[in-house]
């Protein structure tokens, strides 16, 4: 079952094209990755799925992005990317206490009462991986934690607002290798409850925990297909050329 | 030779610095060694809560109070006037002008900063005073029209630092409200400006600073009845008003009370330009 088909997508910033016929489907409860080297449009794609280039001014969108069979231009943004959550590059942690990061989200969405919003708060950092070490310290600022703890709570905040998918921008590339092997291992148990899309530069991420893997080239998708099948036989010269490290 | 040079220009760099300390130096000293003598011999608590001001009466008293009172109201009610619409317009400019009317409108704040304030006093006694007089009684020289005139006097100062307040925080932050499906209004008001608190405060100590120690345009509004006022129509003096109406005259112990009225302005402005500093150094946004 797809959760997300990205249908003949062309994305233009000004004249410069930054992604060209793009199609794409992402399986339900996968992880689905997407790996290129810089500049080649993998972000943009990602940041296609909940509308965030519609921050950026002269970007122009053709061709269609589809979630549960329903183009995501006819759903309200806000709806979008209440199912569809994101994580960013850099842990961007909101400069609240840790509990108001949580709740930042649940809050903007209605909820009011302090014993519902407690619940999230808790049920989110528990998802998160986080919660042993944070449960004494929710009224501290999120700032004071380290990246890893960060990211984490970026995580966390983005899982109380219930997403369908989840969409992670390079989440672990401004960490340690701690810290990035402890949310590896997050990705990859949330993907029972979740759809996730992964960004990433490292090649061995995308064999460690995806499910499926895109590579992106120059704003084309080259080849995508099963992670096992993408790394072992690729089907294209340049995939091979890329994954066995002779460019990127 | 370019050794030289530098020295020479290390020198120069160096008294052009010190010209400013010794300004505030000299200032200093004078005031103190004026104001504080003065303060003594009227006693410094009949001199700070002396109700009564009458510098010509034998004897003479010599209470600032009311105008201690009074540069506190007027200055409060700049705030209440100056600070909702300046924090407002702050975040509209930096979070909802489009490009277009964003050209206009920044310069003419800053046209509002070079208007020279004898020319704010014209606008007030021509078009305020009348307005209140007209609409809400008394003679229309009142703290009302004190306030809204250092109202719109603090407006550029507010702005201006409030705003580039707004445009410092981080663009991760709305970035990361609307990625959870916050609307525009809820990503600039729940996660942009709480960010920005630090600045937008300090803006609005400059602003206090700036209200408090106007002295031209208040004077030509407020009535400068040297009295504590019961009502915001009534009139009212304040410290810098105080100096300026009576420094022409006045000689000996009076001349010495109103030096140390600016001895009194001089901590307040101090205390303000210390909480400013202070809430500088918290505006930091982590790592």
């Amino acid at each position: 079952m797809d959760k997300m088909m990205v249908k003949n997508l062309d994305l233009y910033y000004g004249d410069f094209q930054a992604l060209d016929d793009v199609n794409l489907a992402i399986p339900e409860n996968q992880i689905t990755a997407f790996i290129g080297p810089s500049g080649c449009g993998k972000s943009t794609m990602i940041k296609t799925l909940n509308r965030m280039n519609d921050l950026i001014e002269g970007c122009k969108i053709e061709g269609e992005v589809l979630l549960d069979g329903k183009s995501i231009q006819e759903l309200d943004v806000n709806t979008l990317r209440k199912r569809v959550g994101m994580v960013f590059q850099k842990p961007n942690p909101f400069p609240m206490s840790v509990y108001d990061n949580i709740a930042y989200g649940p809050r903007t969405h209605g909820v009011r009462s302090k014993a519902k919003l407690d619940d999230i708060v808790e049920k989110s950092l528990m998802d998160a991986a986080i919660w042993d070490e944070l449960k004494d310290r929710l009224k501290k600022s999120a700032l004071g934690l380290s990246g890893g703890q960060q990211q984490r709570i970026c995580i966390a905040r983005a899982l109380a607002i219930q997403p369908e998918v989840l969409l992670m921008d390079e989440p672990t590339s401004a960490l340690d290798p701690i810290s990035t092997a402890k949310i590896e291992e997050l990705v990859s148990t949330l993907k029972k409850e979740y759809t996730i899309v992964i960004v990433t530069h490292n090649m061995q991420q995308a064999v460690r925990i995806s499910d499926q893997t895109a590579f992106f080239l120059h704003g084309q998708i080259v080849e995508h297909g099963t992670t096992a099948q993408f790394f072992s036989i690729p089907q294209d010269k340049r995939t091979e050329d890329y994954i066995t490290g002779r460019f990127g | 030779m370019t050794m030289q040079v530098e020295k020479l220009m290390h020198a120069v760099f160096f008294i052009a610095a010190l010209v400013s300390i010794i300004a505030v130096a000299l200032i200093c000293i004078f005031l103190f060694a004026n104001g504080i003598p003065a303060m003594r011999e009227i006693g410094f608590l009949d001199f700070l809560l002396g109700q009564r001001w009458a510098p010509m009466n034998s004897p003479p008293s010599f209470g600032i109070f009311p105008m201690i009172v009074g540069s506190i109201y007027v200055t409060a009610g700049a705030i209440i006037i100056g600070v909702p619409v300046g924090v407002l317009t702050a975040i509209f400019l930096a979070k909802y002008c489009p490009a277009k009317l964003y050209r206009v409108v920044k310069p003419a704040i800053q046209l509002l900063a070079g208007i020279p304030s004898v020319v704010y006093g014209f606008f007030g006694l021509m078009v305020i005073v009348p307005f209140i007089r007209t609409y809400l009684g008394g003679s229309g020289y009142s703290i009302l029209s004190a306030s809204i005139l250092l109202g719109i006097m603090i407006l550029p100062t507010i702005i201006g630092v409030s705003e580039s307040a707004i445009r410092a925080v981080p663009r991760e932050y709305y970035e990361g409200a609307v990625a959870l499906g916050a609307t525009h209004e809820r990503a600039v008001f729940a996660t942009v400006v709480p960010a920005a608190t630090s600045g937008i405060l300090a803006s609005i100590i400059l602003g206090v600073g700036r209200a408090i120690g106007e002295t031209m345009a208040v004077v030509m509004v407020a009535g400068n009845q040297a009295r504590v006022p019961s009502s915001i129509l009534q009139g009212v003096r304040t410290m810098t008003t105080n100096v300026v109406l009576e420094m022409g005259y006045a000689y000996g112990l009076h001349r010495g009370s109103l030096i140390a009225t600016g001895v009194i302005l001089f901590v307040f402005i101090l205390m303000i330009n210390l909480l400013f500093s202070v809430l500088k150094r918290r505006t930091n946004y982590g790592s």
